[in-house]
């Protein structure tokens, strides 16, 4: 492990994303569209006992932020193919594996720092998080995150272009969003969307989130952390496979 | 005794600066780089010419570690590409021919992250960035972003940044490509002097046969394979030719190559070939 390098790469990530002053304004205005009009739009039709519906999103609505930023965070990567400044990491006498976990950890802070603007959003639509709630809920957060930008990695070191990974990112994350139990109860569902929706890691990073927020939860708590521990491990593993494999 | 002269040839070949021996590497098939041999002392201006296309640059990411050969071996420095890389990058330095700066970060920044990844201690690395600034002529633009910059500032900040771990090999491909007359006569002030002073090898490539003339001895590639390797003076006695150019058109012909001239083409040919063989 190169810490050196973790740092580096962690560093270097965050002081381009806080240049990029557009970017802040995509991590707002998704949770607001979210919250403010589809919670309270779609309030009537949606009847789950017990929680109200803007209540029932608001943890899938911190889930949406971090998988999105996560995924846009990793773009960096071929970002840094295209304009060669991979190559300068590259040939860096640094191991493969300290620069996807910098990555993985860079990725995980920008969309954990992104999750933030909608806990922001909890006083609007009368969610009252409580100190124990809060400090539950923020490490579960960057846990998502991580997961999220893993999987990221994986997709962007097998991507040669941006146009390829725009395609792909939105292929899965979309459909990683609504399948996960992030807008509507995963109850009660057809046979065969039972089935994605248990492989979909977000499912049991959303069921922790509104554990935390709301006390909810679906699946018992130790299937979740096992199911993204290990779904994370795993992309680590592929992603320092991808950076390692010279050709 | 057979032994004992295998073991000269080791402690010979330990104090080459680049050593290669029969490499080969093929995309697709095609051969980019064809059974070469060739070695290049310590502290030696060693010259790599050809045409565009000829196998340069897939010589100088095997030899940095970037890409694995098909056969053959190399050793920088006398570690091996292929079993010791992490060594081998400690010790080499690299100005890529294409651009391979964070423009959106300031010159500062780059050299930082350069010296922290590159394990150079804080102190070290605050006084190694004053001091390289100043070499290349950038100590008052180092908190600009190098978006800003002029394609030559750019240049002289790739070099400051390729030097500032002291390596011991320095890889320049094509450094000077698309420069001014100004900016190229301080690089290359800058480079020599530097050479002499630190005893450090530079293996370069270039296409300006008058840069080619300062280098000790130069290799001649073409289709892969080199077709001629020696000092400067004696290629043009042994073709009768009063200068390097001569040589070159010479050696290689004066037919024009279909080769990727332009870095983005090239970079993208190299990830298509990389693609399909998955």
């Amino acid at each position: 492990m190169d810490f050196d390098a973790i740092h580096m790469i962690w560093v270097r990530d965050i002081t381009r994303h806080f240049r990029d002053k557009v970017r802040l304004l995509g991590s707002i205005s998704r949770p607001v569209m979210w919250l403010l009009i589809m919670g309270t739009g779609l309030r009537a039709t949606f009847s789950i006992p017990g929680v109200s519906y803007s209540h029932f999103i608001f943890p899938g609505i911190i889930a949406m932020n971090l998988i999105f930023a996560a995924m846009i965070s990793t773009i960096s990567i071929i970002w840094d193919r295209e304009f060669g400044f991979l190559r300068e990491i590259l040939v860096a006498p640094i191991p493969r594996s300290s620069i996807v976990i910098g990555k993985a950890l860079s990725g995980s802070t920008v969309a954990f720092i992104e999750g933030l603007f909608v806990l922001a959003f909890a006083p609007f639509i009368k969610i009252n998080l409580s100190v124990a709630a809060l400090f539950l809920l923020l490490p579960l957060m960057f846990l998502v995150a991580f997961v999220c930008t893993s999987l990221g990695i994986v997709i962007a070191a097998r991507m040669t272009s941006f146009e390829g990974f725009g395609v792909i990112s939105n292929f899965i994350i979309m459909p990683m969003f609504f399948l996960s139990g992030a807008v509507f109860p995963i109850d009660n569902l057809p046979h065969w969307v039972n089935y994605v929706i248990r492989m979909n890691p977000l499912t049991y990073g959303v069921d922790l989130l509104r554990w935390a927020s709301l006390g909810i939860n679906t699946f018992p708590l130790y299937i979740n952390f096992l199911f993204l521990l290990s779904f994370a491990s795993v992309m680590l593993m592929i992603g320092i496979f991808e950076f390692t494999k010279r050709d | 005794m057979g032994k004992r002269e295998n073991n000269v040839r080791m402690d010979s070949i330990m104090n080459k600066a680049i050593s290669v021996s029969k490499l080969s590497k093929c995309f697709n098939g095609i051969s980019a780089v064809d059974g070469i041999s060739f070695e290049v002392e310590e502290a030696e201006l060693f010259g790599f010419l050809g045409p565009n296309g000829a196998g340069k640059t897939t010589t100088i990411n095997i030899l940095c570690g970037l890409m694995n050969p098909t056969s053959g071996e190399a050793r920088v420095n006398g570690f091996d590409v292929m079993s010791s890389p992490t060594e081998v990058r400690k010790s080499i330095g690299i100005i890529f021919q294409d651009p391979s700066l964070d423009e959106r970060l300031t010159a500062h920044e780059n050299l930082n992250f350069h010296g922290m990844i590159y394990h150079l201690p804080p102190k070290i690395r605050k006084a190694r960035i004053d001091e390289v600034l100043n070499m290349v002529g950038l100590y008052s633009k180092k908190h600009n972003i190098v978006r800003t910059f002029s394609g030559g500032m750019k240049r002289r900040l790739e070099i400051a940044r390729g030097l500032m771990h002291r390596p011991k090999v320095l890889f320049l491909d094509e450094p000077t490509i698309g420069l001014d007359p100004q900016t190229r006569q301080y690089i290359w002030d800058y480079i020599l002097t530097l050479s002499e002073m630190e005893k450090i090898t530079v293996f370069l490539t270039t296409h300006y046969m008058d840069e080619a003339e300062i280098c000790q001895r130069v290799a001649i590639m073409d289709h892969g394979k080199i077709v001629d390797i020696d000092m400067p003076d004696t290629l043009k006695n042994k073709y009768r030719v009063s200068s390097l150019n001569e040589v070159f058109l010479h050696v290689t012909g004066r037919e024009i190559r279909e080769g990727e001239s332009h870095g983005k083409e090239r970079l993208g040919v190299f990830l298509r070939a990389r693609h399909k063989m998955r």
